[in-house]
C-alpha cells in the first residue's frame, strides 16, 4: 500500500525491493507531497502589515468563510519547488530532440534583458511618452522579422503559434470578406501531415476542412493541390519544411496556383529554424506566416509557455492586420490601439487580446537576433540542418527512413518499419532513451507516418554530444532488434516516476487536491 | 558565435560523414534562385556587453512603475512579487522544460500544474480550472466559445462593464466565427439592466467583477436568470487579489469563471506575458479548453501527474477539438503558483486588505480635492474619478510632472464620450507620499 507521498508503506512494496529506503527518497531524488499537504491555513511566507482601522467600501461583497488555500513559509516554499523542478528534464539537462518543438540554447542574457526596470516594470496602458523605448523595441523587432522573411508587415499581438495561426487566417478572411466573397469561399486545404493545430484553427472560425494527400516521398504535390481548387477554396495551410522534415519543393508552384485561383497560402512556420537567412517565405509566395519565437528565437518553452506568435503578412494581407501596431508620428513612436482610428489602415480585422502582446518575448528574442546576427542566424539555420542529417546518416542503416529520397531539413525522421516483429513500440524505444538521460523525441507525430520518431536535435549540439547521441540509439537500436525485450516494455525504470497511467487518469479525472477524510478514517 | 558549439572542423568532418561537399547541398529542395546568396540586410553578431548597451538604451527610455508615483490599473496591476518567485522560475528545469508529453520526466511541471489547477478552484469557488490560458481576454474569447458549445446557441450578451478591450477579443472572434454579439452601453455606475436582455437565445451573459470601472457587482441575480433561460454567466476577474477580498463568482452561481492572473507573481512587462485562469463547474471539464493536468499513478502504484483529457484537444481531434490552443502560460503559471504559495490565504486576506484600505484612503482624500468626483459606491482596490478637464490630457500632464496617475477611460473607449473619466488603481505598492503627490499633482492641473 502506499500513502499520499507516493512513498511505500511496507519495505520492499516498490519494484526496487533490497534497496527500499525509510522515506522512499534515493538519494538526489526526492520525493515530494503536494503543497497541500505540507501547507497550514494559518501559515504565510510573505510579511504584510495590517492596515489600520478603515470603513470598508466592499458592501454587500465581502467574502465570507476560509478560502482553502494552505501557506507555506519561505524556506519550505524554495524547498519545495526546487524539489519539484528536480523532476524535470530541461535542455541545461541534456539533448532535447523534440521534432517540431525546436529546443535550443536559451540564453541567460535575454534574461537579464527582459528583466530590466524598464522592460518588465512598465504598464501597457502608460502614456505612450512614457514608453518610446518599448515602442521602438517593437518596430525593431518588427523590422527585423520582417527583413528576414521578406514579408511586408508583422502583426505583433499573438500570444503563440497557434495563436498566430488564427490571426494569420482571421486575415485571409478579412481580406475574402473585403472582396465579397466571404460567404463563397469557405474550404481550408490542410495537408494530412499537418499539426493538429492547422484544422482546428480553420475550424474555429468556421472554415471547412479539405485534406491534401500525401505524396509517397512525403511531399505535398502541386497537382493534388490543384485538383482541389475551386472557388470555395479560401486558402491552403501548409508547413514549411514539412513535418516530415523536408523542404516542399513545389512550394513556389503551389503558392502560384493558390494565387491564381483567388486563394491565399497561409504557412506554418513552426520549422521556420531550418530556413533563417537561408530563404525568405515571402520570395516563396507566402501571404502570412505565424513565428514561434519560443522556437526559432530561443524564448524559453517554460514548461509550455509563454509562447509567442508574430504573424508576418504580405502586401496583400498587410492592410487588415489587427490592432494594436506601433506607428511614427513625425517625432515620436505612437500606438494604434482602436480599428476606427487608423484612417488608411481602417481594414484591421479587429483585436487578438488585451494590451499589445507579449512584450518579455520581444526583448528576448531581439536579444537572440543581435545577439546572433544576420550572419549567426544564418549559421545557426545551416548547423541545426547538418546536425539533423548527421543523426540520420549515423542511424539510417539500423532505423528504418520513411523517405530517404529527400535531404531532411532540421529534423530526421524515422518509422518503426524497423521494429516490426521485435514487440517493441515506438513508445517503448522513447521510454527507454529516458533511462539513457535523453528527452525522447517527438513520437507518432507527423500522422501519415507509422510509429513515427521525429528527431530535431538544433544547433545548440556539439559533435561530441550528437556522437554520443548516435551511439546510444545504435546502442539501443540493436538491443530492440536482438529481442531484449524487457529494457523497452518495462522503461523508464530510472525516472522519478515509472510508466503512467494514462487511462486511469482520463477515465476518472481528478484534477485537483481535495482535503482527505478526517485522519482516523484515513489511518490503513 | 557564442551560443553555436561547431568548429569548422567539426562541420568538415560531419558533412563528409553525411556524404556531401558543402551544407548548400543539403538544401537542395528549395529552389535555387530561392536560395539566399547575399546576406540579409541586418547587422552582423554582437558580443553580450555590445547586446547588452542597446537594449539597455531602450530599457532607459521608458519610465518604470517603481520609479513614480504609479497608479495605472485597467486589468494590470502592480504588485510587489516576492524575490523568491523571480529565482525559483529561472531554475533550468522549469525554464528550458516543454509541455510536460513525457510525464515520467516532468513530473515537477506537472505537479505544479496540479497545484495551480487547484488554487484556481478554491480562489474563484469552482469545481475545475484548467492549466491555465494565454491571458484574460483571451481566455474570456474562449469562454464564449464554451458557452457556445454547451448551450448550442450562439448569442453573447457583454456587460457594459466588461474590460472593452476584452470585449474587443469577444467581438473579434465571434465575428470571424460567424456568431451573434450583444454588448451593453458602458456602465460607469454598475447598475446596467442587464437582466432584461437575457432571453431563450442567449448562450451565454459576460459580466465582469470588480469591473472595468471598479465597481463590484452581485452576480447572483444575473446567474439565476441566465439559468432559468438555459444560458451560462461567465464572470470576469481582471484583479484577482480581489478574491482574497470579496465573494468569488463561484459562490454567486457562474458557470465559468476567467480571470487574469497576472497580478500574483507576474511583472507587468507591458502587457504580455500573462497568465489567463480558467475554472468551470465539474459538469463542463469536457467542454473545457486548454490543457488539464490530472492525477494518475505509475506502474509502481506510485502518485503521479499528467495531462489529461486530451481527447478534447486539437492534436487528437484536429478540427473537431474544443479549442486550438496549443500553448499554456507555463512559466508565469508558475510564478502564479509559487507566490500563491507563499501568500496562503491568510497572506492573501491580508495583502486584498491592505490594497482595499489604501484604496479607501485616497478615495476619501480625492473628495477633498475641488473637480473630481469619485463615481463608485463599491470598490476594491480601483475606482473612476470624473474630472473637470478631459482625462487623457489630465493624465498627460500629470506625466511630465512624473505621476502615472491611472487610465483615461477614452484611451480604451474614445466614441463613448466618457472623456472626463479616469480610472485610478491604489495597491499595496502606493505610500501616502504618493497619494500626497497624486492629489498635489491633480489640483495643480484642474
Amino acid at each position: 500500500m502506499l500513502n499520499r507521498q507516493g512513498r511505500p508503506t511496507t519495505a520492499g512494496a516498490s519494484s526496487e525491493a533490497g534497496h527500499a529506503t525509510f522515506t522512499g527518497n534515493r538519494a538526489l531524488m526526492q520525493e515530494e507531497p503536494l503543497l497541500f499537504e505540507s501547507g497550514r491555513y494559518d501559515v504565510t511566507g510573505v510579511d504584510i502589515e495590517e492596515p489600520a482601522p478603515f470603513r470598508s467600501r466592499l458592501g454587500q461583497h465581502a467574502r465570507k468563510g476560509e478560502i482553502g488555500l494552505p501557506g507555506l513559509s519561505e524556506p519550505e516554499t524554495m524547498r519545495h519547488f526546487v524539489r519539484l523542478s528536480q523532476k524535470n528534464y530541461g535542455i541545461d539537462t541534456g539533448l532535447f530532440p523534440l521534432g517540431s518543438c525546436t529546443m535550443k540554447h536559451n540564453a541567460r542574457l535575454n534574461e537579464k534583458m527582459a528583466r530590466l526596470p524598464g522592460f518588465s516594470d512598465i504598464h501597457p496602458l502608460q502614456p505612450v511618452s512614457t514608453v518610446q523605448g518599448a515602442l521602438a523595441l517593437m518596430q525593431e523587432l518588427a523590422r527585423y522579422l520582417t527583413t528576414l522573411t521578406g514579408m511586408a508587415a508583422v502583426a505583433m499581438s499573438p500570444k503563440a503559434g497557434a495563436h498566430g495561426e488564427l490571426c494569420g487566417m482571421m486575415a485571409i478572411k478579412a481580406a475574402i470578406e473585403a472582396k465579397g466573397e466571404g460567404s463563397t469561399r469557405n474550404v481550408v486545404l490542410v495537408p494530412e501531415s499537418a499539426h493538429g493545430t492547422n484544422p482546428a484553427t480553420a475550424a474555429l472560425i468556421g472554415f471547412v476542412v479539405r485534406e491534401v494527400p500525401a505524396r509517397a516521398d512525403g511531399t505535398v504535390h502541386v497537382d493534388d493541390v490543384k485538383a482541389l481548387l475551386g472557388p470555395d477554396v479560401a486558402a491552403i495551410m501548409l508547413t514549411n519544411p514539412n513535418t516530415c522534415g523536408i523542404f516542399e519543393p513545389q512550394i513556389v508552384e503551389i503558392a502560384a496556383a493558390m494565387h491564381a485561383a483567388g486563394a491565399y497560402f497561409y504557412c506554418d512556420g513552426a520549422n521556420y529554424n531550418a530556413i533563417v537567412g537561408k530563404a525568405k517565405p515571402g520570395d516563396l509566395g507566402v501571404d502570412a506566416m505565424h513565428i514561434n519565437l519560443h522556437k526559432t528565437f530561443s524564448t524559453p518553452h517554460g514548461g509550455g509557455g509563454p509562447g509567442s506568435g508574430p504573424v508576418v503578412l504580405s502586401e496583400r494581407l498587410a492592410p487588415y492586420a489587427p490592432v494594436p501596431f506601433v506607428t511614427f508620428t513625425g517625432k515620436s513612436l505612437g500606438l494604434v490601439e482602436h480599428e476606427r482610428r487608423i484612417g488608411r489602415r481602417d481594414l484591421a480585422f479587429g483585436r487578438m487580446t488585451a494590451f499589445h502582446g507579449q512584450m518579455g518575448m520581444y526583448v528576448r528574442a531581439l536579444s537572440y537576433m543581435l545577439s546572433h546576427g544576420a550572419d549567426g542566424m544564418k549559421q545557426a539555420s545551416e548547423d541545426a540542418v547538418l546536425n539533423a542529417n548527421y543523426i540520420r546518416a549515423g542511424l539510417c542503416d539500423l532505423m528504418s527512413l520513411p523517405y530517404p529520397d529527400h535531404p531532411a531539413m532540421h529534423e530526421a525522421l524515422f518509422d518503426d518499419a524497423w521494429l516490426k516483429d521485435t514487440g517493441i513500440t515506438t513508445l517503448d524505444f522513447a521510454k527507454a532513451m529516458i533511462d539513457e538521460g535523453y528527452h525522447p523525441m517527438t513520437m507518432y507525430f507527423p500522422l501519415v507516418v507509422h510509429g513515427a520518431m521525429l528527431v530535431e536535435p538544433t544547433e545548440s549540439e556539439s559533435k561530441a554530444s550528437l556522437d554520443l547521441f548516435i551511439a546510444t540509439l545504435r546502442d539501443l537500436a540493436m538491443a530492440a532488434t536482438d529481442g531484449d525485450k524487457e529494457r523497452f516494455t518495462g522503461a523508464p525504470y530510472h525516472a522519478p516516476r515509472r510508466r503512467l497511467d494514462e487511462t486511469r487518469a482520463a477515465r476518472n479525472p481528478i484534477l485537483k487536491w481535495t482535503p482527505p477524510q478526517p485522519l482516523a478514517e484515513a489511518a490503513e | 558565435m557564442r551560443y553555436l558549439p561547431l568548429s569548422d572542423t567539426d562541420r568538415g568532418e560531419m558533412l563528409a560523414k553525411i556524404g556531401v561537399s558543402n551544407v548548400d547541398e543539403l538544401f537542395s529542395d528549395v529552389p535555387a534562385d530561392k536560395l539566399l546568396t547575399a546576406p540579409l540586410d541586418l547587422p552582423f553578431a554582437k558580443s553580450e556587453l555590445a547586446v547588452e548597451r542597446i537594449l539597455g538604451g531602450l530599457a532607459a527610455r521608458n519610465v518604470p512603475s517603481s520609479s513614480v508615483p504609479f497608479f495605472i490599473g485597467g486589468g494590470a496591476y502592480k504588485h510587489h512579487v516576492p524575490a523568491t518567485v523571480d529565482h525559483l522560475i529561472q531554475r533550468s528545469e522549469f525554464l528550458t522544460s516543454y509541455t510536460p508529453y513525457q510525464p515520467e520526466i516532468a513530473q515537477g511541471t506537472l505537479q505544479y500544474l496540479f497545484e495551480f489547477q487547484t488554487q484556481v478552484a478554491a480562489l474563484t469557488g469552482m469545481d475545475v480550472a484548467n492549466a491555465s490560458m494565454y491571458d484574460g481576454s483571451t481566455g474570456t474569447g474562449e469562454a464564449v466559445l464554451m458557452a457556445h458549445r454547451v448551450t448550442k446557441r450562439r448569442k453573447a450578451i457583454l456587460s457594459g462593464g466588461l474590460h472593452p478591450q476584452y470585449a474587443d477579443v469577444v467581438r473579434t472572434l465571434s465575428h470571424m466565427a460567424s456568431d451573434q454579439v450583444l454588448t451593453m452601453k458602458a456602465d460607469v455606475s454598475g447598475t446596467e439592466d442587464i437582466l432584461a436582455k437575457i432571453d431563450n437565445e442567449t448562450s451565454c451573459v459576460v459580466v465582469q467583477s470588480p469591473d472595468f470601472f471598479g465597481n463590484l457587482r452581485d452576480l447572483a441575480p444575473i446567474a439565476e436568470k441566465c439559468h432559468a433561460h438555459g444560458a451560462l454567466l461567465i464572470a470576469v476577474v481582471t484583479e484577482v487579489i480581489s478574491l482574497g477580498a470579496i465573494t468569488p463568482p463561484g459562490h454567486m452561481g457562474a458557470d465559468i469563471v476567467v480571470g487574469e492572473g497576472q497580478s500574483i507573481g507576474n511583472a507587468l512587462n507591458f502587457g504580455g506575458p500573462y497568465v489567463g485562469l480558467f475554472a468551470a463547474k465539474a459538469k463542463y471539464t469536457r467542454q473545457m479548453p486548454g490543457r488539464l493536468c490530472g492525477e494518475t499513478v505509475d506502474a509502481d502504484g506510485k502518485r503521479g501527474f499528467v495531462l489529461t483529457l486530451s481527447t478534447r484537444e486539437q492534436h487528437i481531434r484536429r478540427d473537431k477539438a474544443t479549442s486550438n490552443i496549443c500553448t499554456n502560460s507555463g512559466l508565469c503559471c508558475l510564478a502564479f503558483t509559487i507566490h500563491m504559495t507563499l501568500l496562503g490565504q491568510t497572506g492573501l486576506t491580508r495583502l486584498a486588505n491592505v490594497n482595499h484600505a489604501n484604496a479607501v484612503k485616497l478615495a476619501t482624500l480625492m473628495a477633498s480635492v475641488p473637480g473630481v468626483k469619485v463615481m463608485n459606491e463599491t470598490f476594491f482596490n480601483e475606482f473612476t474619478v470624473k474630472l473637470t478637464k478631459p482625462a487623457a490630457e489630465v493624465v498627460e500632464k500629470l506625466a511630465a510632472k512624473g505621476i502615472l496617475a491611472g487610465v483615461p477611460v477614452s484611451r480604451l473607449m474614445p466614441d463613448a464620450g466618457l472623456d472626463d473619466l479616469l480610472v485610478i488603481a491604489n495597491t499595496e505598492i502606493n505610500t501616502d507620499e504618493d497619494r500626497a503627490a497624486l492629489l498635489a499633482g491633480l489640483k495643480s492641473v484642474l
